[in-house]
């Protein structure tokens, strides 16, 4: 049984509608690790014993239609989740007992999937390492003391360390991609519009979309099929005709146009990032595609741009927090004294950093300067991406300008942090879907990951691209168990 | 330009989050290498770009007006930290 948590989410819905496992013995697999993983930290709150019960009841009457029949995941603990805590990582929804459930969520439990627990995040999506999360660091599987990346980290390292066949995260300015590709695995941000964000809490409204986090391409276009829908309960929801993302999925990418911008090698970026790159570029070729040189000339006004938008968007989302009607309150001597409290007491430090600037580019006299500057420009990377898209199909970039960093590396310098998510922030600000898929290992042995950016609604191709470059990659995730004593 | 410590007391108060002077000391240090950061924005010209406000090109869809949640009531509650019958309990305001 030790080795039904290293199978792939197909195989494992395959094993099961075969007969060959019942939901039982995959939920107690995946179970067992879980629990001897609790070094990683990758769980903020555990449903074990309802996840088991809810296997067995499968089995009793299984319905092998589904397309999840009976699998157990856990999933990051941003989405509202029925009678079960839902935090966002901080202090100030320690308490918080949703009394709904989001809408992805919904999606994958009405396919037949079981809820194992909910994965450690950075605070409110906040951060790009997992360590401004109020439940602590999440360790890499890849090494000790390694930062899985963030927001989604826990997400991250518990596909990685197999402690749930696949995952979803959450991604605003990168926080599926980056940890993706900080821990050899497969995240995928859809086009806006494509995943209900109803029961997510919210972040940045125009910025947050979900998506999945897989060991391999076709596990993640089939959990994509399941949590892409149209959703009335979100006014951004848009109505397209959605792929069976799965079935359709081919490795025949002959013909297609991969736009390489040239604006994406920043000054410093390692060799070995480089490197990964050309790498990236010669498979493209193997598999009969055509790479054409292209030009995202505001490339380099994305971040700036982002960290006006986020947090601007942010400080309203945020504004909620009051002590009043859910979360943490603190006691104060009047009622503001407590509203001021309870959000300095509830929130942590990158939380109310964010907080701050949001509330000062939407201020009075600095509104215009800042906060409507960042939307004119947002306009112009929008409109690089529709210029490029003229004469390529997709484009390919590296995930992230280094591979993981050491926990407490970055911690004191904010900017230095924000940094990382310079080639998947410009996706978020152009609404398009991105996917990072493991490419290689650097010196230290640790996964790069190269991004496959696409136009909007156009999650097939660039799964297609993706599954094309995973079988010429071959790539294979160095776990050695560390953390298992 | 530089934040100083006048300005986060400011923001702080917008923002409804208490901060001591220790904190308002490393948050306008924070906060100046973010907007050393930020002000690249302005090497663009951007006098004739049209705003980005909306990033899915749709306009709204509008339903019905009806009512879809009915006595939820006690779940709207259930969270709150301090409550009595049907009401949020929040410190004295009228004196």
């Amino acid at each position: 049984m030790s080795d039904i948590t290293k199978q792939s989410l197909t195989e494992l819905v395959e094993n099961i509608k075969n007969k060959k496992l019942s939901s039982t013995d995959v939920t107690k697999a995946f179970i067992d690790r879980s629990e001897k993983s609790m070094e990683l930290n990758a769980y903020i709150t555990n449903d074990f014993t309802s996840a088991l019960d809810k296997a067995k009841k499968f089995d009793q009457k299984p319905n092998l239609d589904l397309k999840l029949p009976g699998i157990p995941m856990a999933v990051k603990d941003l989405f509202c989740t029925k009678n079960i805590k839902t935090t966002a990582g901080s202090k100030i929804l320690n308490n918080f007992v949703p009394t709904y459930e989001s809408t992805v969520t919904e999606n994958i439990w009405n396919e037949g999937a079981i809820l194992l627990g909910k994965l450690n995040c950075d605070e409110f999506a906040m951060g790009s390492s997992n360590e401004t999360s109020f439940f602590g660091n999440v360790q890499s599987p890849i090494d000790k003391n390694l930062v899985p990346g963030g927001s989604s980290g826990g997400s991250a390292s518990a596909v990685a360390g197999q402690l749930t066949p696949v995952t979803i995260g959450t991604d605003t300015g990168g926080s599926i991609r980056q940890p993706a590709s900080f821990t050899g695995i497969v995240g995928l941000k859809p086009t806006y519009g494509s995943c209900s964000r109803y029961g997510i809490v919210a972040f940045a409204s125009s910025l947050d979309q979900a998506g999945p986090m897989a060991q391999n391409v076709k596990d993640c276009a089939l959990l994509h099929e399941v949590i892409s829908s149209y959703d009335p309960k979100d006014s951004t929801s848009i109505d397209f005709k959605r792929n069976h993302y799965s079935k359709e999925l081919t490795n025949n990418i002959k013909g297609k146009k991969i736009g390489i911008p040239k604006e994406y090698r920043v000054d410093g970026m390692p060799k070995e990032i480089e490197d990964l790159w050309q790498k990236g570029i010669q498979y493209i070729k193997d598999c009969g595609a055509q790479i054409i040189d292209i030009s995202l000339p505001n490339t380099s006004y994305a971040l700036p741009t982002y960290y006006i938008v986020a947090p601007a968007e942010a400080s309203s989302n945020l504004a909620r927090y009051d002590g009043v009607k859910y979360g943490f309150r603190a006691k104060g001597e009047n009622l503001i004294d407590m509203y001021e409290k309870t959000r300095s007491e509830g929130f942590g430090a990158e939380v109310q950093r964010r907080i701050m600037i949001g509330t000062y580019v939407l201020s009075s006299g600095y509104y215009d300067a800042y906060y409507l500057k960042a939307q004119k420009v947002r306009k112009l990377i929008k409109n690089d991406f529709d210029d490029a898209y003229k004469n390529v199909d997709a484009i390919l970039t590296p995930s992230t300008p280094s591979s993981a960093f050491k926990i407490g590396e970055k911690t004191n310098d904010p900017v230095s942090m924000y940094l990382n998510d310079i080639f998947t922030v410009p996706v978020n600000l152009a609404g398009l879907p991105g996917i990072s898929i493991p490419a290689g290992h650097d010196s230290k042995g640790y996964p790069l990951g190269l991004q496959i950016i696409g136009k909007a609604f156009d999650e097939q191709n660039i799964l297609n691209i993706a599954y094309a470059m995973e079988e010429k990659i071959n790539f294979k995730n160095k776990i050695t168990d560390w953390w298992i004593k | 330009m530089s934040i100083d410590l006048k300005t986060i007391k400011h923001i702080s108060k917008l923002a409804r989050i208490s901060v001591d002077e220790q904190r308002a000391e490393k948050l306008a240090g924070d906060l100046n290498s973010i907007f050393d950061f930020i002000e690249k924005l302005n090497e663009l010209k951007t006098d004739n770009v049209e705003p980005l406000t909306s990033i899915a090109e749709t306009t709204l869809k509008l339903r019905s007006d009806e009512v879809k949640s009915k006595n939820i009531r006690e779940q709207i509650i259930k969270n709150s930290p301090q409550d009595n019958e049907d009401y949020f309990v929040v410190p004295k305001v009228i004196e």
